[in-house]
């Protein structure tokens, strides 16, 4: 073998120097110490089966972004841990910034877990992501600048579902009768509601409160026939909406149902033959997008069935901060914070338009869909038990325009 | 409007029979043995699960049949290599015993099937409503409460009616006079514990079309169940019925009148009324060997 240099071999070492000389400060990062990112959501109790599937989106997320070279060249390392209550939560948190040093924390479902996470999250001064608190709380009076929010807010989901029945002729002048859980999420889903209802001449004719331990409908199902209402709306939480949809259909009631909290596991849970009705979603596995199915592939390849929302928000948490991470350079709080905050952070969600963090609240503004259920006599199995509608908003309409809170206060950072 | 309060009284009535399976299991477990037995949620829902596994193999009503006998031999193993060790002993250790066994079973259950719910039909033969006058029903809580009382019958003859039941019965005021007469209690501690937790395995099976299968189902409603035995009376067979009768139709009644958010306040109120008044429930007996 001989040792000719062409001109040619000069040009591709040159061009390969090059591209190493580009590629060496990430490398050299690569070196350093990996990006810890601390998981946290309830895996018990009755948001454990929605808690289950934020796992399962995290720790995809985390191989997805360790197989394409790490956040800004580091690899990622993941805690995750069962948050179980608020105060659990708030130790849990703790533990985590301080013993296993974790740079930021994603996670929660549960409103009141995720504002106790935020205030250990600013004592630290690292950020979290909230990718399944609902509460307009969150993001009015106990906002915080440290952190951002994934899952979209109640009011979105009550003006989106709003407007769908409103475009359907069932809001003005109709009876509306209401299901609320008695706790925080229930009366905030129901003030959004009645707020909703005042503006665009619906009538509320029936409006119950459920103790959160209530798993028997029969006497208020009862109630509901009698009033003989136009739309049944739900502001129930897990495994209630199940139970409902069983002994809705079990009593034979076919008032029109919707709701303004949702998760598909409710649906899936109820089954073909149970499931009724028109509900929003932040994202669903029939959203037909290459980004979309190729997540709901690699999904089902892992985990043998197709992700759930919940796993939505934690899988794109976790990309939306590896993006963050790469852009700052570094993964201190304060320097994510400028970064999500400033106009060039867009992130692809999977959904027709990019998505971006309102900076006067860090919600994350994007678009959202609504599901209805197909006839039980049309699903072919017992997953696609639904059908999806086109992105709300229209795409040309602006992206914020539903994001308007009524309840919750004002958030000032 | 009257139409509809007495709609909702007897819907309330009836609403009771779905914790008195679970009660009564509970009530017989703990007058027998001493044991409270919080895992007896727990073996409801290993009802429910067992029936989504074996409900497509011989369909709603094998399962029916099936699933009670299986959770009633998983009963009686347990009270042979748990339960027994825990007779003679503080009643606090056997709390801390089956507080355990039920976190076991429910981890075990959210092991195996995942914590999502899993979905479960209703027979397609039992589907529909029924009509008395303006009062509607649906016509697999009528089947419900057909089996529900059949069963809790046949508990009440196998109790009062038989040699079984008397010394059954004998062994729960007296065990030393039942030894000393030459009987073994053992055997029919096992047999007594695997029908109490039987009637969980049925309670598993006959809500599974109507309420939601998850892993923590079996927390969900101890805590009623537990209720509804201290109201009537730990040991009381009546007393239990009464109570769980009691607190359907508290819960269905504050729903009627608009007073839902209270439904669940003023069954405990109610507890609380009770043990003031009684302390050993409605009709709770006096069991010498507890005072």
């Amino acid at each position: 073998m001989t040792l000719k240099t062409t001109r040619r071999t000069v040009l591709r070492t040159g061009a390969a120097g090059l591209a190493l000389g580009l590629a060496a400060p990430a490398y050299l990062r690569a070196q350093g110490a990996p990006l810890k990112i601390g998981h946290l959501t309830p895996t018990t109790g009755f948001l454990g089966p929605l808690g289950e599937y934020a796992q399962m989106g995290i720790k995809l997320a985390v191989e997805h972004i360790n197989a394409n070279g790490g956040a800004g060249g580091r690899q990622v390392e993941l805690i995750m841990e069962d948050s179980v209550n608020p105060q659990t939560a708030s130790t849990k948190a703790e533990r985590m910034f301080e013993r296993d040093q974790v740079d930021f924390i994603i996670g929660e479902i549960s409103s009141a877990s995720c504002l106790t996470i935020s205030q250990v999250a600013a004592r630290y001064g690292k950020c979290f992501v909230n990718t399944g608190g609902n509460s307009d709380s969150l993001r009015g009076a106990d906002c915080n600048r440290y952190m951002f929010h994934v899952e979209t807010q109640n009011s979105m989901y009550v003006n989106a579902e709003g407007e769908y029945f409103d475009a359907q002729g069932m809001v003005d002048g109709k009876n509306w009768y209401t299901l609320s859980a008695d706790y925080a999420f229930g009366h905030d889903l129901l003030n959004a509601a009645k707020a909703f209802l005042d503006a665009n001449g619906g009538v509320l004719v029936g409006d119950d409160l459920v103790p959160t331990d209530a798993t028997d409908f029969s006497s208020y199902l009862l109630k509901i026939r009698q009033a003989e209402p136009d739309v049944v709306a739900l502001n129930l939480a897990g495994t209630q909406i199940t139970n409902f949809f069983k002994q809705y259909g079990e009593f034979g009631l076919d008032f029109t149902l919707g709701g303004f909290g949702f998760d598909t596991v409710s649906a899936w849970a109820a089954g073909a033959q149970n499931f009724r009705g028109t509900w929003p979603n932040v994202w669903n596995h029939l959203v037909q997008n290459d980004a979309s199915q190729a997540f709901v592939q690699a999904f089902t390849t892992a985990y043998g069935k197709p992700p759930e929302n919940q796993a939505w928000g934690d899988y794109n948490a976790g990309l939306i901060m590896a993006q963050a991470v790469t852009a700052a350079g570094e993964a201190g709080g304060d320097a994510l914070v400028a970064y999500l905050e400033s106009p060039e952070a867009q992130f692809d969600l999977m959904k027709s338009r990019k998505g971006y963090f309102r900076p006067s609240d860090h919600q994350l503004i994007q678009e959202i869909y609504a599901i209805t259920a197909l006839p039980a006599g049309e699903a072919q199995n017992e997953w696609d038990i639904f059908t999806t509608s086109d992105p709300v908003p229209a795409a040309n309409e602006p992206l914020e325009r539903l994001a308007t809170s009524v309840t919750g206060g004002t958030c000032s950072f | 409007m009257l139409g509809l309060f007495i709609a909702q009284v007897l819907n309330g009535l009836l609403d009771g029979t779905y914790y008195l399976l679970i009660a009564l299991g509970l009530s017989l477990i703990f007058s027998l043995g001493g044991i409270i037995n919080l895992a007896h949620g727990a073996f409801f829902a290993i009802g429910a699960y067992l029936a989504i596994l074996i409900t497509p193999v011989t369909g709603f009503f094998g399962a029916l049949i099936l699933v009670p006998l299986i959770v009633a031999g998983l009963g009686m193993v347990t009270e042979r290599t748990l339960f027994t060790r825990f007779y003679r002993i503080d009643p606090l250790y056997s709390l801390l015993l089956t507080f355990g066994l039920a976190m076991v079973i429910e981890q075990g259950l959210r092991w195996i099937f995942g914590a999502s719910p899993q979905s479960y039909n209703m027979p397609d033969i039992l589907r529909g409503q029924v009509f008395f006058g303006d009062f509607i029903y649906s016509r697999y809580r009528i089947f419900l409460i057909a089996v529900a009382v059949l069963a809790v019958a046949g508990l009440w003859v196998l109790l009062n009616r038989t040699a079984f039941g008397r010394i059954v019965r004998a062994g729960v005021q007296n065990p030393e006079i039942v030894g000393s007469l030459g009987i073994s209690l053992r055997p029919y501690l096992s047999v007594v514990a695997g029908i109490a937790i039987g009637l969980a395995g049925l309670a598993g099976v006959l809500l599974s079309p109507i309420y939601t299968i998850h892993p923590a189902m079996g927390a969900e409603i101890i805590t009623l169940a537990f209720v509804v035995v201290v109201i009537g009376g730990l040991g009381s067979f009546w007393g239990v019925i009464i109570a769980a009768v009691l607190v359907g139709l508290t819960k269905g009644v504050l729903v009627a009148v608009g007073l839902s958010s209270w439904s669940t306040a003023a069954i405990y109120l109610l507890m609380f009324v009770v043990l003031l008044l009684r302390p050993r429930g409605l009709l709770g007996e006096r069991i010498l060997r507890f005072e």
